[in-house]
């Protein structure tokens, strides 16, 4: 099967991009801050595996340590966006064709129009620069992508007999989207959230390139990939690293949203093959 | 039809009017007053004041929101606070910049993504579908402002075939300008084309499990006749909705690529703004672009109800 393949590649590229952040927080190959300059620009070797930049700190430990922001970001950011978006599009699709469904999908539609790079680039540019910013400004481009998602979902849940049951049961509509809904919408959730969760390492990859993401002395990949730009006719690799630390991750995680979302709805397996 | 296209045509004023609204907002809230940062921290108060009357800045709120909104109509985007020029001038000098990147990478991507798609369709489970469907899983992998570092990198300081940055202007040339233009579009476009691709693919093996292919193989035509008259076309009506986003993405995620090649366009002009405070600048640039994203959301919208009649009764 190719989809467990998948499945199985991305989970081990996604560990170990977790891993590296996890581990971080006690133990670096270096101290990720402290500057060496006669170090500088260094290849890699066995003493800098992944070489040094242009302070002559290692590259490695800013990977690792950069992980976690990354992950901080992402995280918060798909955070934000289930947080508000799964019960909008929950109550959307209770309330089906009502005002209230009419309000949540035309303010999705709104979102959706906003180029999110420019409202991003407004949201950090009025309040500041940062890595809470940054979050929110991902964040909010989240919410209508899950609003929509289980919205869709539950509209047609709502059609089948077990949710019938329940209503006649005396159930409220929010009860049976809370415990009949929600848990059959779970799986679908979980696939986007991984799907999210890569687009937001790249969003806050370019954010912080821009320099309106997280700021120093916060390790960034993004922004160690603003510090190589002047550098890279000179030492490549300080671009080429964290360059491919963003595309193992991205790639990992796509490959794992691909892969569970065969894995879990097995209809699909026979549709995308 | 006329229904839908007027139900369209109301939903996009309204949309537009509400951008617009929140757009002004978020600026409003924005801290740092553009008359002071003009003038410098040790300007007298008097002059500042008086800075701010010819701005409008004394004005209230809701009245300086209809003149901006309503200039916007005419044309009029107002007067940049640190140039002192109209900002229509402004965009309108670096849209000659974004706009034909933005094509340029629109083409790149089309004509990447349409034989790639077609292709792995086709020739699908085979080898050759597997190895353009890992293509383009490594293609949304990649940022594309690192892989435009890269090209600069092989192409302009090993290679020389192009200059790492800049542009030169129209007036020494389109071939000049296409080639400044040309490492940034590449940039811009082999992300974009891998996308691009999986939804021609995707589209295009749809169509191709439908009775009317099995209708044209039955009466004689070849797999590929039948794949490109009728599969190929067929496909088109969800990628073009694609292209038309991707149009509208590529406008405004230029922002990044013009950064990295130092391109005088609409990205660079928000930049400036931003750090010079120049706020009417940056929401006049902000609100163009948003303008964009919806006007060609509606035009997408419109084309996809006139092809296809089911369309036209869902909101």
């Amino acid at each position: 099967m190719r989809g467990r393949r998948n499945l199985i590649a991305g989970a081990m590229l996604s560990a170990v991009f977790v891993l590296a952040a996890l581990v971080s927080f006690v133990w670096t190959p270096h101290d990720h801050t402290t500057m060496n300059i006669p170090a500088k620009l260094r290849l890699p070797d066995s003493a800098h595996w992944l070489g040094t930049d242009h302070f002559g700190r290692d590259l490695f430990s800013m990977i690792m340590v950069g992980a976690r922001t990354s992950i901080a970001v992402a995280l918060v950011a798909v955070g934000i966006g289930m947080g508000l978006g799964v019960p909008l599009g929950l109550a959307a699709a209770a309330r089906k064709g009502r005002w209230i469904d009419e309000f949540i999908m035309r303010g999705n539609d709104l979102i959706f129009a906003f180029p999110s790079l420019v409202i991003a680039i407004l949201i950090t540019a009025v309040f500041g620069a940062g890595a809470v910013n940054a979050i929110i400004a991902i964040g909010i481009f989240n919410i209508p992508v899950f609003a929509r998602i289980t919205r869709g979902a539950a509209l047609s849940l709502w059609e089948r007999d077990f949710i019938l049951a329940a209503r006649v049961a005396g159930k409220s509509a929010a009860r049976i989207s809370v415990e009949h809904i929600l848990p059959n919408v779970g799986n679908l959730l979980i696939v986007q959230g991984t799907i999210q969760f890569s687009l937001g390492i790249l969003a806050e990859a370019g954010l912080s390139y821009v320099g309106l993401g997280a700021q120093p002395p916060t390790p960034s990949w993004g922004r160690m990939l603003a510090d190589a730009q002047t550098l890279v006719s000179i030492a490549p690799h300080l671009a080429l690293v964290p360059g491919m630390a963003i595309i193992t991750t991205v790639l990992g995680l796509n490959l794992l949203g691909d892969g569970l979302r065969d894995w879990l709805d097995p209809r699909l397996r026979v549709a995308r093959t | 039809m006329l229904r839908y296209a007027l139900k369209r045509l109301l939903s996009l004023v309204i949309s537009l009017a509400v951008a617009s609204v929140v757009i002004f907002m978020v600026i409003e809230v924005a801290p740092g007053d553009p008359a002071q940062f003009m003038l410098g921290l040790n300007a007298q108060p008097d002059t500042v004041a008086a800075l701010r009357a010819e701005l409008g800045l004394d004005l209230p709120k809701w009245q300086r929101y209809l003149s901006w909104a309503g200039g916007m109509m005419t044309g009029d985007f107002g007067m940049s606070y640190t140039y002192r020029t109209p900002v229509s001038q402004m965009i309108a000098d670096r849209m000659w910049v974004s706009l034909p990147l933005a094509l340029y990478a629109l083409t790149l991507s089309t004509l990447i993504a349409f034989p790639a798609g077609i292709f792995a369709a086709a020739h699908r489970g085979g080898p050759g579908d597997v190895a353009v469907m890992g293509a383009t899983q490594l293609g949304v992998a990649i940022p594309n402002f690192w892989f435009a570092m890269m090209l600069v990198l092989v192409f302009a300081i090993n290679l020389r075939w192009f200059s790492a940055g800049g542009f030169p202007g129209w007036d020494g040339g389109v071939w000049a300008g296409l080639k400044a233009l040309t490492l940034p579009a590449i940039a811009q476009a082999l992300p974009q084309a891998a996308i691009l691709a999986r939804v021609m693919r995707s589209a295009l093996l749809d169509v191709l499990g439908e009775d009317f292919i099995r209708t044209a193989r039955a009466k004689g035509l070849s797999r590929r006749q039948a794949l490109w008259r009728h599969g190929v076309r067929n496909a088109l009506i969800p990628v073009l909705t694609i292209i038309g986003l991707q149009f509208a993405f590529l406008l405004a995620g230029a922002i990044i690529i013009e950064q990295v090649f130092y391109l005088p366009g609409l990205g660079r002009l928000i930049f400036q703004a931003i750090s010079s405070r120049d706020l009417i600048v940056v929401e006049s640039v902000v609100m163009l672009l948003v303008f964009a994203v919806i006007v060609v959301n509606f035009t997408v919208d419109l084309a996809y109800a006139a092809v296809d009649p089911r369309l036209r009764n869902r909101t």
